[in-house]
């Protein structure tokens, strides 16, 4: 490498490359050679910065300049003014939602101000695809740290102190499933990293995949000496091309530079990886179902005990951890428990990442400490609600979680407050709903998912999910009865005792607590076959309000059931038998005349 | 790679090529890169100060570029900021100079004084 007077990072992660960085970037590679730049200006892809509603993203060095939603017709200008005569492009800067100042240094912008990034430390920072630049940022010296300085005992035990907690959901304390799996006798030992990220809209572990693999290759290295293991497993799943692709490469340079293989460092410790590719199932990504799948079986899970750590790959001792707890161990390892465990809660120590989404203004990927409260995330972090909407619930942990009403606001997240407000952390996918939500069409999205994942091995989970959508199918098309409520509860708790894996466990979560702080919106429901919220299309009654309507008849003309009829200049009607409520007329009416109820 | 002497010597020489992203430097260089400034040579001066960064393997300096200050009898033009002090300015920058530029100024400290323009 040489020396430049200028880097470009380009963020490279899907987000971004969904909507064109990889354009931008070659434009800009195209205009910087036009401009015979070459040897000042090095383009240089990245991992994501979180800011992933901005996309493509990019930031100018030494100035450390944010440009955001840079389009390839934007190349030109970029290099032209910024590159060849230094004049910030600031059409391309961010403009802070409230104020709409417009900021340039990107440290200074209120989206990453209230972060702590640990396990995304070098994302957006480095080229995940240059070893040397992990290198850099201290990458891979806590493997050496432990192969020089450590004992297996000792290693566990800082893990232990630092109080590091399951990130992919559980909340199991790390340091304990390392000596589980150290402990157990046997001389062939497995380490495995889960990521067959699966619910909706959490994308954490994908962005350390692309944007920093080095550090999950680094961490299961690093497990392998502590537990004593020598072959590892990613299983992660197909859907994340770019991810598999990366850490293809990354465990090339690592093998090439012996810091994956025999001796590693000199030292008397050998350890490899591979990579197993999940094929779609979301019941994979649980614990017992995923070694089932590595070992070639249908991947479905099984009865524990014995846990993984005791009998998992292969009946060998296995040591199973998620992506975003791996991507921790290295800092900790570095930097030590005390300064781990100084961050976050009593019981919930460090930071977690969340990815923002549903109804905010800065969807993306944060990393916060743990504690932080959901008003600071919704409203410092991800900008507040857009359009002036009133914030009604924030849902956690995906399909397995529960929301958290809007009273519930300034609760500080972490493990334990989320369970007794009968949520739970997840994975991290935390999707943000305003008043426009109806709360029981989302108990029921995620119930669909969860029961179109269930493997089918087990019948509560299998029958009782199916029964679960069924009812919640008849409440929002208007055909609920009060019944419908005890036996949705009798239900979700049969289910939840009975089912055989987490999947089914979790999953009556969500209608138990949108039950729980939203019953009335069942009961209006059901009682009154009124959707509060105005989202259920078998419940609205679509009618004109006469003293705004002109009598253009805009409205019949589109009406595709020719359900509305009037002379002109005079108020039409909306004969609601006919009304099939597709919204056309709404759209059309320019007098705001036409309201569904 | 069988050391953790040879990690870090491979940690030391990637870190000095991405110094460029830390927010810590020796020092700043600016050079003026309008029309006129270009025309007079600022490209070629820009040049000769990544090149003798280069042969004298000054990792931490900085280089950006500005706009026209106005200057343009005096161009090209070339400023050094040090951390915490004014900002001198040099004007008539020519690749020759910049290596005495950098050797007593942005080493040692010790600004060319009949080459400024904004000392008195």
């Amino acid at each position: 490498m040489d020396l430049y007077r200028s880097h470009i990072l380009v963020c490279a992660g899907t987000g971004c490359t969904s909507s064109a960085s990889m354009e931008v970037r070659d434009n800009l590679k195209k205009e910087i050679s036009r401009l015979k730049l070459d040897k000042e200006v090095m383009v240089v892809e990245t991992g994501c910065f979180g800011f992933c509603n901005l996309g493509p993203i990019m930031v100018v060095y030494p100035e450390g300049t944010f440009y955001c939603q840079v389009k390839p017709e934007d190349a030109k200008e970029i290099v032209e003014e910024h590159l060849l005569k230094g004049r910030i492009v600031s059409r391309l800067l961010y403009s802070e939602p409230e104020s709409e100042i417009k900021v340039s240094d990107f440290d200074k912008i209120e989206f990453f101000n209230h972060q702590k990034r640990i396990a995304l430390r070098n994302c957006g920072v480095i080229n995940p695809e240059k070893i040397e630049e992990y290198i850099a940022h201290d990458g891979y010296f806590a493997l050496a740290k432990v192969l020089n300085e450590m004992t297996r005992e000792e290693v566990i035990d800082v893990i232990k102190k630092s109080g590091l907690r399951g990130r992919g959901g559980g909340g199991f304390p790390t340091g304990l499933k390392w000596e589980f799996a150290y402990k157990t006798p046997g001389t062939v030992k497995y380490v495995v990293c889960n990521a067959d990220e699966g619910d909706p809209g959490a994308f954490m572990d994908r962005s350390v995949l692309e944007g920093d693999p080095h550090s999950i290759i680094e961490a299961m290295a690093i497990a392998g000496y502590a537990i004593g293991a020598e072959q590892g497993y990613i299983y992660v799943r197909a859907e994340y091309p770019i991810a598999v692709n990366r850490l293809e490469i990354a465990i090339a340079q690592a093998r090439e530079l012996g810091l994956l293989g025999k001796n590693i460092l000199g030292k008397d410790f050998n350890f490899d990886l591979d990579i197993r590719l999940g094929a779609g199932a979301f019941v994979c990504g649980e614990e017992t179902a995923l070694l089932t799948s590595i070992e070639g079986h249908r991947g479905e899970p099984r009865p524990r005990p014995p846990f993984p750590a005791v009998e998992g790959l292969w009946r060998k001792p296995t040591l199973l951890n998620n992506v975003e707890t791996y991507a921790n161990i290295p800092a900790i390892i570095l930097n030590g428990a005390d300064w781990f465990s100084s961050i976050g809660t009593e019981k919930s120590k460090g930071t977690k990442v969340f990815a923002l989404a549903g109804k905010i203004n800065n969807t993306g990927l944060i990393e916060v400490p743990m504690g932080t409260s959901l008003r600071t995330i919704i409203y410092d972090i991800g900008g507040g609600i857009p359009n002036g909407k009133k914030f009604k619930a924030a849902q956690t942990g995906g399909p397995s979680g529960g929301c958290i009403p809007a009273h519930l606001i300034d609760t500080e997240i972490d493990y334990d407050n989320l369970i007794a407000l009968g949520s739970m952390m997840g994975s991290g996918g935390l999707i943000v709903m305003d008043e426009t939500d109806c709360m029981v069409d989302i108990a029921k999205f995620f119930l669909e998912f969860t029961q179109e994942e269930s493997c089918g091995k087990c019948p509560p989970c299998r029958i009782g999910t199916k029964r679960m959508l069924e009812i919640l199918e008849k409440i929002t098309q208007g055909k609920g009865v009060p019944e419908d409520i005890d036996n949705l509860e009798t239900l979700a708790r049969t289910i939840k005792n009975a089912s055989l894996c987490g999947l089914g466990q979790t999953a009556p979560n969500p209608v138990l607590s949108t039950l729980k702080y939203f019953r009335d919106e069942y009961e209006a429901h059901i009682n009154d076959k009124k959707c509060p919220a105005g989202v259920c299309q078998a419940l609205l009654t679509f009618y004109v309000i006469a003293e705004k309507c002109k009598g253009c008849g805009i409205c019949a003309r589109v009406c595709p059931v020719a359900a509305i009829s009037g002379k002109p200049k005079e108020p039409y009607v909306i004969d609601s038998e006919k009304c099939i409520k597709c919204g056309a007329c709404i759209e059309k009416c320019k007098f705001g005349a036409i309201v569904k109820m | 790679m069988k050391s953790l002497e040879e990690l870090k010597a491979l940690k030391e020489k990637a870190k000095a090529e991405l110094s460029i992203r830390d927010k810590e430097y020796l020092a700043k260089i600016e050079i003026a890169m309008s029309t006129c400034g270009i025309t007079a040579g600022a490209r070629e001066v820009l040049n000769s100060v990544l090149e003798e960064l280069k042969v004298r393997n000054l990792t931490n300096v900085q280089i950006s570029q500005t706009g026209c200050p106005g200057l343009c009898f005096h161009e090209p033009l070339l400023t050094i900021i040090k951390p915490n002090q004014v900002r001198f300015v040099y004007g008539k920058v020519t690749p020759e100079r910049v290596k005495k530029i950098i050797s007593s100024h942005v080493i040692n400290d010790q600004p060319v004084k009949e080459w400024l323009i904004n000392l008195e």
